[in-house]
């Protein structure tokens, strides 16, 4: 069941520039996957350690500003700008980790928050360095592969499709790992992680840096991808975005994170002429399902086969799997 | 000294709006322990309901306010048993995703009716009054004095009447106060109705001030939290305290350090003192 | 697990773990005032007291997880006192809380391989890889964890979510993750709390064979009957005082004892 909704998908990301070689849909599914690497590290802070960072746009964007201005001002090639990239946001992530993940609840999501608006307001006063609100234009694509330019739409799209990949997996390695059950065990009851000898600071901090990880990551393909960078990125705007886009797909699974941004994204699209005001169906769906259904689409299909199908795999055959990871 | 006294008067008008918007933010954590995110959008959907009486309906500034004041009390109310109440015994982070959904509404809403652009909320009092050297307009004395006006209502409910009584009662231990035959859910409604009742009233207040547009939601709510954190999060005193101080460090550093990092400082404040003090200034049950 | 210590081996001789005038106040209340005791390797210590005596507060303070306000511990002839939680079950002493907690969204398998986490030193990048390492400590884990859940009788309910078993293999549970780590010491804060008559002989059980296969036991409770019939020696604690020490039988004919918990009743 699992294996086969990822071939399908496999099958079809793949296929689409073949079946369907539209620059604007293959743009659009482009942009959706590098918005789902981001909400797969939104995922592992707030899906797997049950930590609401709000915050999450600003590492998403210096990732980003860092490889554009690496690229640009320091003439750095695109590989190499991504990878200082990625690190220029766990090594922030390390310091505002340690700092914030000494709060709990509502004040680790205040104090992020405040953190990321921070960052922006940085973003747009530095204008002698990040161009202000004009943001930074003419940002380099990756470097052609042999013949293959990445200025072209599709082997633009297939670079992003396997970063995606990239971080899916990244994700499933922990979720299913001796690590991740650590994460969700936090989550789920800290003091019985604490009296089962897990040390609980330093475990959300391992989180906390991979989640923002993630972030940064995206930011970086983003600015190679669009070529164009502004601070709004970085705003409280885009976390809570991200934020609807996992609710919908479902925290703490593996696949909601790309089913929510793919799905949102597409109806956003579909809604075309009233697309700026999708907010007004998304605001209200977010609170139905964060009432009703607070395990997304992913979470929710999980129960419902648990519910077909309670007996399920062996247990030695089932390892390690989590409840929401079984059937996404 | 001049510019000095300017800017302590400046400190003054938007320390009392921070701090209308703020109590509000404090009243609904100390008695339900939510963390209103939404709550700056409120401030915002005020200011718009009072945009439509001024300029649409033509009732004039004051019922303006007033109609503002009552149509956010009952968004207040539906707040609460609609979203919040149905997840009092969900996890904080829920609560704190239903406020984004509900944010996201009304931004959205709010540009639907009226654009997306800033607009010019008119007021009728916008002659300059002369102290000395000092200039105000009066529609900055009316801020001050409408603020504290409201502010010692606010206190002589919550103190003098048995109604008050009972919200001091289950900010103070909710479980208590249901044991006692308080209805816990009544006042969950009745705080939130004062709560963004003060925030459409602030809202309207400097409206005419500042410029309005749907997304002032966003630059208000961090910065009310930043003050009930310096304030002690759910304490009323607190909060107002806690205004006044983020408005005078931001006249005064806007004017004598950076007015581009103006905004930065509320967030400087609140990072450094959840840095120092990780459960908040004079937290509860330590 | 596999290994079954005797007594003498762990120890020789001195106690498994030693409490010394351990004082715990709260503002002004003194939960727990100067305490001193110390359990032998290989023994069933019980803890016992009228509601309020400050039982479950030592536990927390043996566990680490209050610090204490004066006084000393020391656990296989180290102190401990001080250390943070984790570090104190990293040196084999595991812990159950009075209200049954598990890891409730994760299955009973996850729950007792959390237990055994502190054995495997898997870090993110050894994931990110799969290094042989984790391969190794995964399946070890596994071994382990099932282990804990037959030596608790729960091992049909590996695969379901702790949450939904019945109340009572959720107590099983809990000592699973306890025993899963091998503890040396293994404190049981109020074991069959809400549990039935028959269940609680069932558990009574347990604990003994959690004895005999080398686990030393600590344990706080409230059914005086079960104390008297599983430990090999008593403390009783009143008002956060020790007021005995000894054999059941030596404890049961104490007279301060019999005063605590008569004039403990008369209040109730």
């Amino acid at each position: 069941m699992r294996r086969a909704f990822w071939i399908a998908a496999a099958l079809v990301a793949v296929g689409v520039p073949l079946l369907h070689p539209n620059s604007y849909v293959l743009d659009v599914i482009a942009k959706a996957y590098i918005t789902a690497i981001a909400v797969y590290g939104l995922n592992v802070i707030l899906g797997y350690t049950g930590l609401l960072n709000l915050g999450h746009a600003a590492f998403f964007a210096i990732g980003a500003y860092g490889v554009a201005l690496l690229e640009k001002n320091a003439g750095w090639p695109f590989w190499p700008a991504l990878l200082a990239g990625c690190l220029g946001s766990v090594v922030l992530g390390f310091f505002v980790g340690i700092i914030s993940l000494r709060t709990r609840g509502n004040y680790f999501a205040i104090f992020t928050a405040a953190i990321g608006v921070m960052i922006s307001i940085v973003l747009t006063n530095a204008d002698k360095i990040t161009g202000g609100n004009v943001g930074i234009v003419a940002i380099p694509p990756p470097p052609n592969i042999g013949p293959v330019s990445f200025a072209d739409d599709i082997p633009k799209y297939y670079l992003v499709l396997a970063i995606l990949v990239f971080a899916v997996a990244v994700c499933a390695l922990v979720r299913n790992s001796l690590v991740g059950r650590t994460f969700v065990a936090i989550a789920d009851n800290e003091d019985l992680a604490r009296a089962t000898g897990v040390d609980v600071p330093r475990t959300k901090l391992v989180a906390f840096m991979l989640s923002t990880f993630l972030a940064g990551l995206a930011g970086g393909v983003y600015a190679a991808y669009v070529g164009f960078l502004g601070p709004d990125q970085s705003g409280l705007d885009v976390t809570f975005q991200q934020l609807l886009f996992l609710v919908v797909g479902g925290i703490g699974t593996i696949s909601g994170p790309l089913l929510g941004t793919l799905l949102l994204e597409g109806v956003s699209q579909w809604l075309q002429g009233v697309q700026q005001y999708r907010f007004i169906i998304f605001g209200p769906l977010l609170v139905v399902l964060v009432i009703f259904f607070p395990h997304g689409i992913a979470g929710g299909l999980a129960r419902l086969q648990r519910r077909i199908a309670p007996r399920g795999p062996t247990p030695s055959a089932r390892t390690a799997n989590a409840p929401e990871a079984a059937a996404s | 000294m001049h510019l000095f006294f300017q800017e302590l008067l400046n400190g003054l008008v938007v320390g009392s709006i921070y701090a209308l918007v703020a109590l509000g933010l404090a009243l609904i954590y100390g008695t339900m322990g939510v963390p209103n995110f939404a709550h700056g959008h409120l401030y915002m959907l005020g200011a718009y309901v009072a945009f439509a009486g001024v300029t649409i309906a033509h009732i004039g500034y004051w019922p303006s306010m007033l109609a503002a004041i009552v149509v956010l009390a009952l968004v207040g109310v539906l707040l609460e048993r609609l979203v919040f109440r149905p997840l009092r015994n969900a996890p904080e982070v829920n609560t704190i995703i239903a406020a984004v959904g509900v944010l996201f509404f009304l931004q959205q809403f709010a540009q639907l009716l009226f654009g997306g652009d800033y607009r010019v909320f008119p007021t009728p009092y916008d002659k300059v009054v002369h102290f000395g050297g000092l200039v105000a307009t009066q529609q900055q004395l009316i801020v001050i004095v409408a603020a504290a006006v409201l502010m010692i209502i606010l206190f002589w409910f919550l103190k003098r009447t048995l109604t008050g009584a009972t919200i001091e009662a289950v900010a103070q231990n909710r479980a208590g106060a249901a044991l006692v035959g308080i209805d816990t859910d009544r006042v969950s409604m009745m705080v939130f109705a004062i709560s963004a009742g003060l925030a459409a009233a602030a809202a309207t207040l400097i409206a005419s001030i500042n410029l309005i547009s749907p997304s002032m939601g966003f630059s208000v709510i961090l910065k009310a939290f930043a003050i009930i954190v310096l304030g002690g999060m759910g304490s009323v005193p607190g909060a107002i305290l806690g205004a006044f101080i983020l408005a005078f460090a931001e006249s005064f550093g806007g004017t004598y350090i950076s007015t581009s990092y103006q905004d930065a400082i509320a967030f400087a404040v609140l990072v450094i003192i959840l840095t120092v003090r990780p459960t908040g200034l004079f937290a509860k049950g330590t | 697990m596999s290994t079954t210590r005797s007594a003498a081996e762990a120890t020789n001789g001195a106690p498994l773990l030693d409490v010394r005038d351990v004082t715990k106040r709260f503002g002004g209340l003194v939960a727990v005032d100067s305490v001193s005791f110390s359990v032998d390797a290989g023994h069933i210590k019980a803890i016992i007291g009228p509601n309020g005596a400050g039982k479950s507060t030592l536990f927390n303070l043996i566990s680490g997880f209050y610090p204490l306000t004066s006084g000393s511990m020391s656990f296989d002839g180290e102190e401990i006192a001080g250390l943070p939680m984790h570090a104190i079950a990293r040196r084999g002493v595991a812990r159950t809380f009075q209200t049954t907690s598990l890891f409730s969204h994760l299955t009973v398998l996850d729950n007792a391989m959390m237990g055994y986490r502190m054995h495997t030193k898997s870090a993110l990048f050894d994931v990110l890889l799969r290094t042989p390492r984790t391969r190794r400590e995964e399946r070890e884990s596994r071994e382990r964890a099932f282990e804990a859940l037959r030596f608790a009788g729960i091992e049909p309910f590996a695969d379901r979510v702790a949450g939904s078993i019945p109340q009572e293999a959720q107590k099983r549970l809990a000592i699973a993750v306890a025993v899963a780590s091998d503890p040396r010491l293994v404190l049981l804060d109020e074991p069959v709390a809400g549990v039935t008559s028959e269940e609680t002989d069932a558990h009574a059980e347990l604990i003994r064979t959690m004895a005999r296969r080398g686990h030393t036991i600590c344990l706080v409770e409230h059914k005086m009957n079960l104390v008297m019939g599983l430990a090999d020696s008593i403390v009783v604690l009143h008002h956060g005082r020790k007021i005995a020490e000894g054999t059941p039988a030596q404890v049961s004919a104490d007279p301060a004892v019999i005063e605590a918990y008569l004039g403990a009743a008369s209040h109730a």
